[in-house]
């Protein structure tokens, strides 16, 4: 398994380098995170391992959820997340925050912030029409496909539902570990809102060089 | 507490004199040329504070060979060694942008006399020493 963490962003601040300058950071509360399953390619067709995060009580959760932390012998979380890939721990193991260093490079995923219906404007960033000489064509969408084709093709960018998705930032820096409180400091911006679970993982690419095919 | 305000509690310099809106300050930057550092004295008044612990600013206006200059600074940033009081200011708003309309005698600010009521620190008990009359 890739190292991976689920995560709760707590929200962003700025913090000062030894040199002065001042980094912009997310503050991202992660971990503990108990392993609940590990799956194999034998008994579930791919290797994964499932992690959990959050504080619960028992009263909360359904019978097959209590039996599954039960099996697993790990008090009940308020999420769970798999992590493709083969293993590198056990059922019952807890990871923290400092299964990252200061310097790692990490992508973060996440459920981007919901911005509603939006128009094209915003959704796919189209430019607009003119605002003044007597133009009514401000915000409209403009061309949807040529006469000739006699029908709106399919994919054509329109308005619709934007956000609320699932989006991932790649190669952000990992600038502080606190340990002590489970935090890791992010450099950069991450989806979501506050208080929105993102789950950390190795950055990608980065485990791709590393291993000598890109 | 929340642990974004603790983070920035931690960032935040103890020994940063009370700063006010019209109070004068020498600020002392530390610049880095090359290898060798030193520092550097910018002295004006205090036309506005952002707030927020770690991440608080003052933007100090000053007249610089006739031109008028405004830097902002991070109160606690590292690379600040130290911000001197010269003089209070007597204001009655927050944002002193209106002084960046004025020129000479006219973007002059009172000495503030008394500690004002609300202002029940000690080191504003002690009014400035007279600095050289009428701020740049």
């Amino acid at each position: 398994m890739a190292k991976a963490l689920v995560a709760r962003k707590l929200g962003m601040t700025q913090i000062f380098a030894e040199d002065g300058r001042v980094i912009p950071v997310t503050v991202l509360e992660a971990g503990p995170c108990p392993v609940v399953q590990v799956k194999t390619v034998a008994r579930d067709g791919y290797d994964a391992v499932q992690l959990g995060f959050g504080e619960t009580t028992e009263r909360r959760q359904t019978r097959p959820r209590l039996g599954h932390f039960k099996a697993a012998g790990v008090p009940p979380v308020r999420h769970l997340c798999e992590v493709r890939g083969s293993v590198g721990v056990a059922v019952g193991d807890l990871l923290r925050a400092d299964l990252f260093a200061a310097g790692d490079v990490v992508d973060v995923r996440g459920t981007s912030k919901g911005k509603g219906f939006a128009g094209q404007h915003k959704r796919h960033n189209f430019g607009r029409g003119p605002v003044t000489h007597g133009s009514h064509n401000i915000r409209q969408a403009g061309s949807v496909g040529s006469v000739d084709a006699a029908r709106t093709l399919r994919g054509v960018r329109m308005a619709g539902h934007l956000g609320s998705q699932r989006a991932t930032v790649r190669r952000l820096t990992v600038v502080r570990v606190d340990p002590e409180r489970n935090l890791l400091l992010v450099r950069g911006a991450v989806p979501g809102a506050r208080q929105g679970v993102v789950m950390v993982t190795a950055a990608a690419d980065r485990i791709r060089l590393a291993r000598g095919h890109h | 507490m929340n642990i974004i305000d603790l983070l920035e509690r931690e960032q935040t310099k103890p020994d940063i004199p009370e700063l006010r809106p019209g109070d004068t300050v020498r600020v002392h930057v530390r610049v880095v040329e090359g290898t060798r550092e030193r520092i550097q004295v910018f002295e004006g008044v205090i036309i506005a504070r952002g707030k927020g612990s770690s991440r608080a600013t003052i933007t100090v206006r000053r007249i610089a060979h006739g031109i008028g200059v405004e830097r902002t600074f991070l109160v606690h940033s590292r690379r600040l060694a130290s911000i001197d009081v010269v003089r209070h200011g007597e204001v009655r708003r927050a944002k002193l942008y209106y002084l960046r309309d004025r020129v000479g005698k006219r973007a002059r600010l009172r000495e503030r006399r008394e500690t004002p009521a609300r202002a029940a620190t000690p080191a504003a008990a002690v009014p400035g020493a007279e600095g050289p009359s009428g701020s740049e």
